[in-house]
Order: structure tokens, then sequence, then C-alpha cells
């Protein structure tokens, strides 16, 4: 490890500290509805849509109706990405005269964007024309970005309002989150990055001849426009298979730093800006406080791990950190910076292949993702997440100050219980479950590339980032099968869904409650202490499920290393 | 009634065991899911065993399978015990109640079991009351011990706020007719043997919660061993039942679920050892939730009587001329107000009279005049209230003088008195409320608490204010009546708090029913009693305090040994997965980070500690975690560092103890 190593990874974690309140407050005002100075300018287009689609974005609408409606929406979108793959061949902007997708693999990659996970099962720049990547998929980093954020809103609204029988509206929060804060924050951005070098273009292909002469084939399309919001959106779907390990999604050390900023600067911002919806921010505070420290001490691990290397090449003099499968512009220290924001977000972009770190460089990716992706975590996915373990710290523990468990003034009572323990639930059930069923069928154990522990390593990977919405790959397994993409479509509209509706009814359920104000008595929910046991509770309830699996994967694949055994 | 001083006398400890066995009845059992599924765990076990196939020693599997089995026993033991301790209390209180018979008014004798509501018995001198009921004729001296433990006799006459009578109770002395308010089986003792016994024990809100996480944990933990073969498989082994089973009873919760209802069933024990019926132990939750108590200023706040403090003449009298006069007029008044009259002026200011004057006629204090007095030769002398004096004396000089001295004690916090000689008005006597001893640290307490407390009082605003800041309250509702009681209580709860007050009186009974908790006192009406949640039997309002605090204890002990339960896994994980995975993968015995003899003895030694930690903490489950009253955040800081880091810490010991024995012994 070197001192500008570390130095990389404190500078990141402050720099994201600070991002939080500005990228608050502007969440906050979208949260109230309230003009911004963006209004003046699209303040017509939001109403025209409105007209458009006759919404009455004034309409209060109950859980029920919130969760319908989103889910309608999801629905139609989905059907809209799985035809337009379908239907590659005949749709305009294909002048390498791409085929159709299959059946399953168009399936997986509509449920996949849908679900803000951008699982690639695929190559992008072999296998999609620039029209399914523009229309097809950019539309779901958009659109599911805005849906994580509209139901973080909604569970703000549930703890903040009173007695209250709606959650607000979604086409309402949906509209103005991708007009008044993704959009222009993504021009800006996709600007940025043509300065600093990504592509933008409509052409597929560039011919170049190299300094040998040989004639090479470079494919090249609209990188920036849709760089920019697979990082801010915690999407992560790449234009390319390399992802940001690719020059052209990834340029520069700078384009690299901003890049993990902009995967958890909105997250971030969603802490502060639930303290504010709940009168006091420093409960947003101390929420990014345990986020953070739980980062700090991934990122510790991981850098650790890689710059440490692999003692078996060691042995073979070659010296200094694992850089297998990393870039060398990047080295360890952003290579493993990188890993560990991609998951602790849901992001799953990713610029060194996470299959070839270390171990236990690998298994804290693994790790963040199984724990919910709830250390700051994908866009409205990660604080719903982690407010969810908040409810269930505040209730094993609330009733050690005596009182009836309570948290920002909402009592935490058995349906709030019922349903949080429900939706965490959801998570172990899916990736163990699945990953068991592929460790026996032979169509599963047909994937992985490695043998013993590092290959089951890879299928617990992917129901992981499947589940967990992540996207990002441990590589190494062979996921385009019809097994792998049913079973991952599965996995990624469970994590999903069956988490997002367990969540709109808590918020449905806490609006209706009266507040109960704060005493001296009260639960403490801002300090050290309450940061200290946040991140036992996550690493108790959300980390032990999976310590058994995670001893048969990575454990056992960092011991075997040190004893010398290489898989 | 009996108190059992020992939670483990032998007296308890042996009904318990066999009623620890009669709970394994599964339709029993269910009721209590994590136990449940350790139960059906154990059958399964019990079942291969018999089958064979296990590729696990004999000796093992057995050790393995009665630890299981004993960890069901201890829970349901747990509960039998808490149960058994109620029974017994329960038991005293029936014996009262067995033989009871009832005389009717044309003198026919019938079993109290017969009377229903409505009908009307006469009680007689040495009689037990056969029923609860309401006092229609007569006054009578009763003796309540039977369920109060106070041997020393109440009034209970008809009309007013002490009317109400239970069955089982003894009049010592006169008789009264009694119109009995309940259906049979459903009186007063009826349902105090119930709640006892906890035969009509219902789970609260807070434990159906409680019991749901523990349902969802199980769960998790369900999918995290059930999914291991799978993986084991991959890893081209595999994990026998037996050991699979042992990892998922260590890590769901038994520990709490186990103790669950025993605290719950402690809680409501304590709260009767208290001498307080709760009707719910609903309302013993909301007591630890209470936010603003409300305090009946008389009797809480202040000693019931007030005590003159100060002469004050009006100008032209002597302060001696005041205090012989005030002190003649209050020679006959048997009040205690009267009488710090008299030993005031004797104290203070030298009167030394001492019996009435020869020929003295007394003026009684009546509700209308309102003043009291005494007429003998040296003149007449009147004291009371202002306006009642200068109504007396109308003709009298400085009678504005004397209404401003009068408002001026007032706002002091004191109450008037006018003195008047021979249609001379002299000055004024104030009186003043004694605050109790300790009250201002309690209330203080309390706010430290997030407790508020407003103080009720028929006082003036002036005098209420007075007193409140003397005693410290947060506020006060002064010249309160019945309506403005229940007016403040609904204001309180629509801004989200838990209001708790006592009462007494048929007219307290809307705001009785309207708090979250409402103490009705035994002496009170009927009425009251029905509308309160609680009942205290020694009717001493300052107990409101500790309702709260026991409330608050009941809830801290479930949330401590939740905590604990819960921390507990770490170890427990530790001493499994590397037992079960070293076959498979060598290298994973550095997870043994307890360094345990064998993996058979970890992970024995893991499930002995499972059950064995059941009964070490059911004295802690009955007698609750210490209590101490203070802010939330030193007592959250307090409880995590005892029952989190504690529940970490625990069980490593524990098990490698446990272990140490087990190889030692050769066990496994």
């Amino acid at each position: 490890m070197t001192v500008q190593g570390w130095t990389l990874i404190l500078l990141y974690t402050a720099l994201v500290v600070v991002l939080a309140k500005p990228m608050g407050m502007w969440l906050f005002a979208l949260y109230e509805g309230r003009e911004t100075p963006l209004h003046r300018v699209l303040g017509p287009v939001e109403r025209g849509f409105y007209r458009l689609a006759g919404i009455d974005p004034n309409a209060e609408q109950g859980w029920r109706r919130y969760a319908l409606h989103m889910l309608l929406f999801q629905l139609v979108v989905l059907l809209f990405t799985y035809a337009v793959l379908r239907l590659q061949a005949v749709l305009p902007l294909n002048p390498r005269g791409l085929a159709a997708i299959g059946a399953d693999g168009a399936m997986n990659t509509a449920i996949s964007f849908t679900t803000n996970t951008n699982w690639q099962w695929y190559s992008g720049e072999v296998a999609l024309s620039n029209f399914s990547q523009m229309v097809g998929l950019v539309i779901h980093n958009f659109l599911s970005a805005a849906t994580g954020i509209a139901i973080a809103f909604a569970l703000f609204r549930g703890f903040a309002r009173r007695e209250a029988g709606t959650l607000g509206n979604f086409w309402a929060d949906c509209t103005r989150v991708t007009l008044y804060l993704l959009l222009p924050l993504c021009v800006i951005y996709a600007l940025f990055l043509v300065a600093s070098g990504v592509p933008q273009t409509l052409a597929s292909t560039i011919d170049a001849t190299t300094l040998e002469g040989v004639k090479q084939t470079i494919a090249v399309g609209p990188v920036a426009s849709q760089e920019a919001i697979k990082m801010l959106g915690t999407n992560g779907g790449g234009f390319f298979n390399a992802n940001s390990a690719h020059p052209f999604e990834n340029p520069t050390a700078l384009v690299n730093f901003v890049q993990m900023l902009s995967i958890f600067a909105l997250g971030a911002g969603l802490t502060w800006c639930f303290g504010k919806a709940v009168g006091n921010t420093r409960q947003g505070w101390a929420i990014l406080a345990a986020m953070m420290v739980l980062f700090l001490a991934g990122a510790g691990v991981t850098y650790w791990q890689e710059a440490s290397g692999n003692p078996v090449l060691h042995h073979f003099g070659v010296a200094g950190g694992n850089m297998e499968g990393k870039e060398v512009r990047f080295g360890v220290a952003a290579s493993a910076l990188f890993s560990v924001v991609t998951t602790a977000a849901s992001c799953g972009a990713v610029n060194a292949m996470h299959d070839s770190f270390t171990a236990l460089g690998g298994m804290i990716p693994l790790l963040n993702i199984q724990l919910g992706e709830v250390v700051v975590g994908g866009v409205g996915a990660g604080i719903y997440g982690f407010l969810l373990f908040a409810m269930l710290a505040v209730f094993v523990a609330g009733l050690m100050v005596g009182r009836t468990p309570e948290y920002v003034g909402k009592k935490i009572e058995a349906r709030d219980v019922k349903l949080a323990v429900l939706a965490i639930a959801v998570l172990p059930l899916c990736i163990l479950g699945l990953t068991a069923l592929s460790a026996v069928l032979p169509d599963g154990l047909a994937g992985p590339l490695n043998k013993g522990p590092h290959g089951f390593s890879e299928i617990l990977y992917a129901f992981s980032s499947g589940t967990g919405n992540n996207g990002s790959a441990f590589a190494g397994l062979t996921a385009g099968t019809p097994f792998y993409n049913g079973l991952l479509s599965v996995a990624m509209w469970i994590g999903r869904f069956f988490m997002i509706v367990p969540v709109l009814a808590i918020a449905g359920n806490l609006a209706a409650k009266k507040y109960t104000p704060e005493t001296a008595g009260s639960f403490p929910t801002t300090g050290p202490l309450w940061v200290g046991l946040l991140i036992a509770v996550i690493l108790i309830v959300g980390g032990l499920t999976f310590l058994p699996s995670l001893a048969l994967g990575p454990i056992a694949d960092h011991l075997a290393m040190v004893s010398g055994q290489l898989f | 009634m009996t108190t059992p001083s020992s939670i483990f006398s032998a007296k308890l400890v042996v009904p318990a065991i066999g009623d620890a066995f009669r709970k394994l009845d599964p339709r029993e059992l269910v009721k209590n899911p994590v136990l449940f599924t350790t139960a059906v765990v154990a059958s399964l076990l019990t079942v291969l065993l018999v089958i064979g196939g296990e590729p696990l020693p004999l000796g093992f599997q057995m050790q393995l399978i009665v630890w299981l089995w004993l960890t069901v026993l201890f829970g349901t033991f747990a509960e039998a015990l808490a149960e058994g301790r109620g029974r017994a209390q329960a038991a005293s209180l029936r014996a009262a109640k067995s033989e009871l018979t009832a005389r009717l008014p044309d003198g026919r004798m019938v079993p109290a079991s017969r009377l229903k509501r409505g009908d009307i018995v006469v009680v007689e001198t040495g009689d037990l009351i056969p029923a609860d009921g309401e006092v229609i004729e007569g006054v009578a001296s009763v003796n309540e011990a039977a369920i109060t433990g106070e041997s020393a006799p109440v009034i209970r006459e008809a009309g007013g706020d002490r009317s109400a009578v239970t069955a089982g109770t003894r009049v010592i002395s006169d008789s009264i007719r009694v119109r009995v308010t309940q259906e049979p089986g459903q009186g007063f003792l009826d349902r105090m043997i119930a709640l006892v016994e906890g035969a009509e024990r219902q789970k609260t809100p807070n434990e159906i919660a409680l019991t749901i996480l523990l349902v969802g944990l199980t769960i998790i933990f369900l999918i995290a061993v059930g999914t291991i073969p799978a993986f084991a498989h991959y890893a081209g082994g595999m994990i026998p039942v037996a050991i699979l089973a042992a990892l998922l009873i260590t890590l769901i919760p038994t520990t709490i679920a186990a103790l669950l209802s025993a605290i719950g069933i402690a809680g409501m024990d304590r709260l009767v050892r208290f001498n307080v019926l709760a009707k719910s132990g609903r309302a013993v939750e909301a007591a630890g939730d209470v936010d603003v108590l409300l305090l009946d200023k008389t009797g809480t706040i202040t000693v019931g009587d007030r005590q003159a403090s100060e002469f004050r003449p009006v100008p032209g009298v002597s302060v001696n001329a005041l205090a012989e006069a005030a002190l003649l007029a209050s020679l006959a008044d048997e009040t205690p107000e009267g009488r710090s009259i008299v030993v005031l002026a004797r104290d203070k200011f030298g009167v030394t009279r001492v019996a009435l004057p020869e020929g003295a006629e007394v003026i009684p204090f009546t509700a209308q005049t309102r003043l009291s007095g005494l007429k003998s030769p040296l003149g007449i002398v009147q004291k009371g209230a202002v306006d009642a004096v200068l109504r007396a004396n109308p003709a009298a000089p400085v009678a504005s003088e004397l209404r401003r001295m009068a408002e001026e004690i007032a706002r002091s916090g004191q109450t008037p008195l006018a003195v008047a000689q021979d249609g001379r008005l002299l000055g004024v006597v104030a009186l003043k409320d004694v605050i109790k001893a300790g009250v201002r640290e309690r209330f203080a307490q309390l706010r430290r608490m997030g407790i508020r407390t407003v103080m009720i009082t028929g006082d003036n605003p002036l005098t209420a204010a007075s007193i409140a800041a003397e005693a410290g309250v947060d506020d006060f509702l002064a010249e309160a009546t019945p309506e403005d009681k229940l007016a403040l209580i609904r204001k309180e709860q629509q801004g989200g708090r838990l209001v708790a007050m006592c009462g007494d009186g048929t007219n307290d009974a809307p705001a009785l029913a309207q708090a979250d908790v409402g103490v009705a006192m035994n002496t009170g009406t009927q009425a009251a009693r029905e509308a309160g949640n609680m009942v205290d039997l020694d009717s001493d309002p300052t107990k409101l305090i500790e309702i709260v605090g026991l409330g608050k204890q009941l809830l801290m002990t479930r949330g401590a040994l939740t905590t604990f339960s819960v921390a507990n896994d770490v170890a427990k994980y530790f001493a499994i997965i590397p037992a079960m995975f070293v076959a498979l993968y060598p290298g994973l015995g550095v997870l043994n980070v307890m360094r345990l003899s064998s993996p058979e003895s970890a992970i024995l030694s893991a499930i002995i500690f499972n059950a064995l930690i059941i009964p070490a903490l059911v004295p802690l489950a009955l007698k609750g975690v210490t209590y101490r009253p203070m802010a939330a955040g030193p007592l959250l800081a307090r409880n995590l560092a005892v029952y989190g880091l504690g529940g970490l810490v625990a069980p490593f010991v524990g098990i490698k103890l446990i272990d140490l024995a087990v190889a030692g012994l050769h066990f496994a």
C-alpha cells in the first residue's frame, strides 16, 4: 500500500461527504415539489408531459396506487425494450446489420435494465446496434434511477407525514427527478466526458490502419451520453463489454475519479435529503457516517489485499500487488477503490475484473452486494434498503431504553417489522437459494470457468449481483445460457420489486401513524452509539447469513492461496 | 398474599418441571414458533437416530438430541415457572372467594355465584361481601386485606366517591346494602385471579412484533442453513443432517424466544406485587411509553393538609392580637389547618391559651357560610374564606386593604383565611401547601427521562403557579374540572404523546378511560375502577411514577435479552462453521478462533451453551434488568455495553469453557 493510494481513498471519501449536502438540497427541492431555477426553462416541458399523458401531478396516491402505477410503468417499459431488442434487425441505426437478440437474452436484458441492474450477458459493441443502446437501454438508465429515487421519496414521506393516507404522486416524482436532476446533470457530465476524449457519435465503427499496416475496425458510438447516466444513476451497464476499463468509456485518471464520485453523488445526497425531510439533518448525517465507516473498512481490506498481491506469484519472483485483470493506467489503488464503490452502490460498472482480484479482495465487493447494497447504495435503493436495517436496529435495541421502538418520530410496530423482515429476507432467499440450485444442477455447474471455491464464488457473485441489482460480473461465469439468463432474470426481478413493494407498504403504514415527539427518553438515532449499532446490525443480520457461503467461496479460496494452491 | 421469596424455591420449581413437559403439546408449542422449530428439528434427529444412516458416532448424535430437547424444555420450563409464581398468588385469592354466600334483603341466604348484576344484598358485621358492588345504603368499615394486604379498615359509604366494595372483603362494623355491579365470574377478584395466573394472557402488541422478528430471523437462518448442503455438494462433500440441525438451532433466537413469555408474565407479576393490577399487558407496556404524567396536587405533590405559615394583620392591628383571635377561632377546629393555626400562634407568638373559654359556643363550618369560629364572653371570632368573612362583616372598614393582602398571599402560592372579631377585620392567616419531601428531585429525574409532569389542582391559577414552581413540575392545570382534565389529555394525545393519570371519583372516569394509562384508586368508585386500565390497591397516587418505571423495566428486559440473543450468534458461527467445513477445505480450520478441541466437541459445546444460557437467564427474565431512571442516551450506552457487547463476548468464553469440559470428559 502507498501513501498515494490511501490519499486517493481518503480524498474520495471526503469529497463524497462534501457532495452530500448540495446534492441533498437539490433532491429535497424535488422531494417537496418546490420550484427550482430550472423550472423556468423546463417547467413547460414538465406540464406538457402531464397534459400529454393526462396526469394530474397533484393527485396524491396511497401506497397501493403508488405501487400499482409504478409496477405498470415498469412493465410497459420492460416490454418496450424487449420489443426493441427482438426487432433490432429491422430497426434503424443498425449499419452493421446486427441480428435480433434471442428471446431469453432479450428478456434478461430488458429485466436487467428495468431493475437498474444492468447485468450484461452480451458484449455491447458486438451485439447491440446504436438504436438498441440509445433507445432500448438508455431510457432505463434514466427511468430506473428516477423510479428508485421516487420510491425513496415515498418512504421519506412515510416517515415525515403525520396521519396521512398518501405518499405523493409516482408520475410527478419520476418526471421531476428525470427532468430537473438527471437530465441536466447528464448533459453537463456528458460534455465533460466528450472533452476528455469519450466518443459521442452515431457512427458505429471506425476503420483504422495500425503501424504494422493491419486494418482494424474500432467500435464507437454514442458513448458519452450513456456513460454519464450509467454512473450517476448507478446503472453500470457499459457501452462496451470492458465497461469502464475500456479507454473510450474511461479515458483519463480524472474521468475515473469523477466516475467514482458520480456513483455515490446521488446516494449520499439522499441521506441528507432524508434528514431534511424528517426535520433533522443529523439523522441523515448519522446514516451517511455509518455508510462511510462500512465503506472505508471495505475499501481498506480490498486495497490491502490487492496491494499485498498473490504469495504464489511472489514465489515465482513476481513482486508487488495483484495486477491481474487491472488496467495499468489505474493501478491497484484506483481499481480496488472503484470495485468497492461500484458494489457498495448498486452500480456495477467496473474498471477492473473482480474475478481476477485476490480472494479476499474480491470478497469485499461480493459482501457489499450481499449486505443489500446499503453502503450508499443504488440511487434510492440504497437509502430505502438502509432504512429497513435502521428500523430493524431500532426494533432490536430500541426496547432497551424502555419504550416502544421509535424511529424519527414513528413507532415501529408489528406490521412494520413484518414488512421489513420480508423485504430483508428476500435477499438471502434469492441469492443463496438460486446459488444452491446452480451448485447442484448440471446446467449451473457448466457455468463457472474455474474449479474449486473460486468457481463457487463466480456463481455466488452472479446471483448476488443479480438479486442486489448490481450488475457487475465476477466474469469467469459463462452466463449467456438460457439457464443463467432465466434464473438471473428471476433474481433481478425479485431483488428489485419484492423489495420495493414491501417498502411502499411500510411507507403507507408509517404515513398513517401519529408523530411521536422526541424527548430525552426517546431512543437516540443521531450519535456515534447509533452509528455503531447500525453497523453491528447490518453486519450481524445482513452479513452473517452469508458467512457459510463466503467460507466455502472466497475464504476457502484465500486460505488455499496462502497455502500455495490456486484455482 | 403469599410472596415466594426465591425464584427457585422447590415449591415452585417442582410443579414447573411437570408443566414444562405438559407444554410440549404441539398445539401449545406452536404458539412459540422458534421453540416449535427447535422441537421439530429435535424430533427429526430422533427419528434419524432410530432409522440410522447418519455418518456420525452414535454417542455424539444422542448427546446432540438430548441437548436439543433440553433447549425446548428449558424454554417451556421458564414459562411454567413464571406462571407458577402467579398461580401461587392466585391460590390465596381463590381461597378468599370460594365460600362466599349472600344475604338477600328478605333474609334468604344464597351462594354468591348465583348473584346477578342489579341484585341487592345486605352485608352485616363480620360478613364477607359476596360480590363487587356499590353501597346504596349505610356506612361500614371494611377490611380489604384479602386484596390489598393492608389490614387497616377503610370506610365505605353510600353516595360519594367511596361507595365501591369488592367481593371477598369483610365488613367489620355496621351494616350496608350493596347493589351487585358485576355478572358472576367477571368480578374484580375473578379478573385478578385470571390475571395473576396468566390464564387470560394475550400477547401484547410489542410481543407480537417481537415474535414476528424472531420468526423472520428463523426464516432467514433456515435459508442460510438449508442451502449449505448444495454448497457442500459443489465442494465435493456432504454435511450430516445432525450438524446442519445444530447450526440452525444455535443461530435461531432460541434464547429470547424461550424467555419472551416469562418476561411478560413476570412483568405483570411485579406489578401485582406492587399492589397494582393492570387489566392488560398492553397497559403495562403503555406505561413504559408515557410522555406526560398528570399528577393530582394533593397527596402526590403536597402533603394533603395545608399549614398556617404567617399572620398578617391589617394596619392598626398588632400581630399578637391577630394571632390571639385566630387561635380562639381555631381552638375547636379539629381540621389539620385549624390545628396548624393553633400551633403557629402558640409557638411563634407566645399565645398561651389552651382551653376553650367558659361558656363558649362553637360556630361550625358549613358549606353555605364557609366560615367557622367561636362565640364566647370574649366576643365573636370568625375565620374563613376571605369572601365569606367579608360578606359576614359588610360594614367593616379596611376591607379593600384586606382584599389586597389576601391577593398577595394567593399570588405567593398560599391560601388566605380572613379573621374578624366582633365585626372588625383583623387580618389574614396564610395557609401554605407543604411540598412533599423529595418530589422536586423526582420530577427532575422524570424530566431527564423525557417525561413531562403536569400538576392538576382545584386551586386558582396564582396559587397553582407558585406551587408548581416550588415543586418543579413542568406545567399545571389550575381550577381543574373533570372536563378540563379530559380536554388536556386529548390535547396531549393529539400531539402524539401518551398520558398517564390517576383518579378516584366518578367524575374522573371519562379522563381515566381516555388516558393511555389510567390508574384508578381502589378506594374510588366502581365507575372509576371500571374506567381505568389499572387499579392501585393501596390507593397511593404517587405510585404512578413507579408504574412507569415498571413498564420501562419490562420493555428493557425484553430488548436486553433480544440484543443478547442476536449478538450470541457471532460466536456460534465461529464455533460451528469451521467444524462443519474443515473436512471440505482443511484451511478453514483457521476460523476456529476459539481453538476448540475437535469438530464434534465444537458443535456439542455450541449447542450446550445455547441450551444452558436459557436457565442461566431465567432469573434475569423474571426479576427484570436493573432499571435506573436516566435519559435514553446513557441508558442505551449502558445496556448496549452490558447486553450487546456482553452478548458478543459471553458465548466465546462460555463455549470455550464447555469445550474444555466436553473434551476433558471425553464426551466428544
